[in-house]
């Protein structure tokens, strides 16, 4: 077993020969399958206690306030002792909620986040699923969270979860819009939708830095976007305790409520590792184009460190929105997107086809 | 079944898409116990009926009951933000039927008091406005500051919110000596606060969306449904009581009367952000030259009111408040009657949110600052 933390493709090839040489090929895949699953499971699962914890130390620290220090040293096991309680409750149904559909609407949620998060680079030779659609499978397997999110309000056979359904679904659908075109950006400057290509083609400079001012606009409203998609921040009016009780998972408890508040979370962050791998590079540390002796310096701390290290900082940026603004209402939310972030996007594509026919990025 | 309970409401969309929904009586927006019954076509209001009564304690009936020292601690837990303005109501009226003069040293406290209890009651309003908008951390921010009021308020009268401490005759003791420079310490402190309250939600350009333009009330509509305090002020009904009666020192003292014309959401909060300025100027004023002398003047124990008809106004945070003592020389009123802001400024909220949205009636009712005891009693 060869552990090389720069480069994982030793350590997963070793994996994958120690396999093959005590099971016939099909058996080896099945087997590999079997593990990336469970290190999802597990990941998943991590990434959400972890998100969970960190929410609350953030929002505590921006109220002024220390945050949970109770449950274990420093509050760590606050998230855990959260999902033992929230194992322990009782399911209540609701009186004619549609069975079928209300257990199934968290199940959608949770496969599509799931999905999505599987085609992220986490380093190198680390990565799941690499299609050559990279960008695009990942919007279209987003974009099953907005059916997980219908079905919850409708099956709940109650009016607040229904108003908070369809306010959030009309919300969903219109920031895809925007979501796409802001990653389609680093698609027209890199020239593929392969992530891992995407990646790699930021050897020397993040798409930040070298796709100057389009690549920013595109990072601003790629933020505003994914914000507003995953029902978070200043966008939350599907789940605005205080006016519609918590919208459309009003009616649910126990372990159903514990899937749509880790979806949420692991949501969050990998809609923050998207965005670092797209425009800040992914697993790539720091390069400047032609300072080697730098490149050599930023290349001495591990790519997962620096991926994890890019995508918490923008976690922690979104979770500064939502502590700080408002709540938009539906209709300023909607303007939002279709008056102003839409044309905005537009144009900066076009900006940028000019820009990489004529070769003025970095 | 009684016209007053109204039908049960199933699930069922109406033939025009109109559908009953139910505000209340416990939701986190609704600042007490009341319940809005809201009939929705999509996302805008069509009609608006608030109903009341959820926490009538029967207040009124009960200080027929009671004598006129015992009616102070009653008439503490109406608008509990303001219980020292209420306190100072019931006295005044007393006093002023008894024709008692109080010391000097009783009228300046029971001002600083006063404005101290606008002061805190205004922070808890931007505390939940902001917090009902979505901007959770500013409850925290203003609750923070607002604890220093209340530490005051606990080391001089030994009760944070409810504190029966104003009295017919005066005080009910005397003030601690460290009264004036905790005071003092307190204004210096508010003052580094308050402009970092403005950088959170006043500039905020989400927060101006959700509030500018929202819930125009126009000047005669707030003369017509007698809005009074902030809300009115807000529309150009001048109507601040401290200035037209002043009661207390509020007779020597300089301070603006707060108007604003564009009569929105947005105008009422400024309205109250500027409020809280004034009170400290108010406050700056008389903390330095707090009378020596008697807290209370000498007052029989069983008070009896002349037989006759008393009234007397003050301006709560909320807006004014009267009382009304009906006596016949006994020592229980014969009928204790409160003209309380909150339930007249309740009222003018069906006129004002229909036709908005969900989210803009939230930030109406936040604007009007209504405390529901206020209003049920």
């Amino acid at each position: 077993m060869s552990f090389n933390i720069y480069d994982f493709t030793s350590f997963t090839q070793s994996i994958h020969d120690g396999l093959s040489s005590v099971m016939a090929p099909g058996w080896v895949t099945f087997t590999e399958l079997v593990i990336v699953g469970i290190v999802f499971l597990a990941f998943y699962a991590l990434t959400g206690l972890a998100l969970v914890y960190i929410e609350r130390k953030v929002c505590a620290f921006i109220q002024n306030r220390v945050g949970p220090n109770r449950v274990g040293p420093y509050g760590l096991f606050q998230t855990v002792a959260d999902a033992t309680k929230l194992l322990l409750k009782e399911l209540l149904m609701v009186h004619k909620a549609d069975k079928f559909l209300f257990n199934l609407a968290p199940y959608i949620v949770i496969v599509a986040s799931f999905m999505a998060l599987g085609a992220l680079p986490f380093a190198k030779g680390l990565h799941a699923i690499d299609l050559n659609i990279g960008v695009l499978y990942i919007l279209a397997v987003t974009s099953l969270s907005v059916l997980g999110i219908l079905i919850a309000g409708w099956s709940s056979n109650s009016k607040y979860s229904l108003i908070g359904a369809m306010r959030s679904g009309a919300q969903v659908v219109s920031y895809e819009l925007s979501v796409g075109m802001a990653l389609l950006t680093v698609v027209l400057f890199t020239g593929s939708m392969q992530l891992s290509v995407i990646v790699e083609s930021q050897v020397d400079g993040w798409w930040i830095f070298k796709g100057h001012i389009p690549a920013f606009i595109a990072l601003i409203i790629y933020i505003v976007a994914s914000t507003a998609e995953i029902n978070r921040g200043p966008f939350d009016i599907a789940e605005a305790e205080s006016e519609l009780a918590a919208g459309f998972h009003t009616e649910y408890s126990g372990m159903k409520f514990a899937f749509f508040f880790l979806a949420e979370y692991v949501n969050m962050f990998f809609v923050a590792g998207l965005a670092a791998t797209v425009f800040l590079g992914g697993w790539m540390p720091l390069h400047i184009g032609g300072f080697e002796a730098f490149n050599r310096v930023m290349d001495f701390i591990p790519p997962i460190i620096w991926f994890f290290g890019k995508t918490f900082a923008l976690i922690y940026i979104i979770m500064l929105f939502k502590w700080t603004f408002p709540r938009i209402r539906i209709d300023q939310l909607l303007t939002l997107e279709w008056k102003y972030l839409l044309p905005i996007n537009l144009f900066n594509i076009l900006i940028v086809a000019l820009i990489v026919m004529m070769g003025w990025h970095f | 079944m009684p016209s007053y309970i109204s039908e049960p409401h199933q699930v069922i969309i109406g033939e025009d898409e109109k559908y009953v929904v139910n505000m209340g009586p416990q939701h986190p927006s609704t600042h007490g116990v009341l319940r809005f019954e809201l009939t929705i076509k999509g996302e805008t209001i069509v009609n608006l009926v608030p109903h009341c009564g959820y926490i009538h304690r029967g207040i009124e009936k009960m200080c027929e009951s009671n004598t006129y020292q015992q009616i102070i601690h009653l008439t503490d837990r109406l608008d509990y933000m303001s219980a020292h303005q209420n306190n100072e109501a019931v006295s005044l009226c007393v006093e002023k039927a008894l024709g008692v003069e109080v010391p000097e040293r009783a009228k300046v406290v029971r001002t600083i008091l006063s404005e101290l209890s606008r002061l805190s009651s205004h922070l808890l309003w931007w505390a939940a406005f902001g917090m009902d908008l979505g901007a959770l951390t500013s409850f925290f921010y203003a609750m923070r500051d607002r604890e220093k009021i209340l530490d005051i308020f606990e080391e001089n009268t030994g009760g944070r919110l409810i504190q029966s401490y104003i009295c017919p005759g005066g005080l009910m003791y005397d003030i601690q000596p460290n009264f004036a420079q905790r005071v003092k310490d307190l204004l210096a402190y508010l003052r580094k606060k308050l402009p970092e309250y403005d950088r959170l939600l006043t500039g905020n350009v989400i927060f101006l969306n959700r509030t500018q333009g929202i819930g125009r009330m126009s000047k005669e509509m707030a003369i017509d449904y007698a809005v009074t305090g902030p809300a009115g002020r807000g529309s150009g009904f001048s109507c601040d009581v401290r200035r037209y009666e002043p009661y207390s020192a509020y007779d020597r003292v300089e301070f603006k009367e707060i108007l604003y014309t564009e009569g929105d959401t947005f105008a009422r909060y400024k309205v109250r952000m500027d409020e809280m300025w004034e009170s400290m100027k108010i406050i700056d004023q008389l903390i330095d030259q707090i009378p020596d002398g008697p807290h209370t003047a000498k007052m029989k124990p069983v008070i009896k009111l002349p037989a006759g008809e008393y009234y007397q106004r003050v301006e709560t945070a909320k807006g004014e408040l009267g009382i009304y003592i009906i006596s016949d020389g006994e020592k229980n009123p014969l009928r204790f009657r409160l003209r309380t802001p909150c339930f007249s400024n309740l009222f003018v909220i069906d006129k004002l949110a229909v036709g908005t949205k969900i989210a803009d009636l939230i930030a109406i009712f936040g604007s009007l600052d209504l405390v529901i005891p206020d209003i049920d009693r």
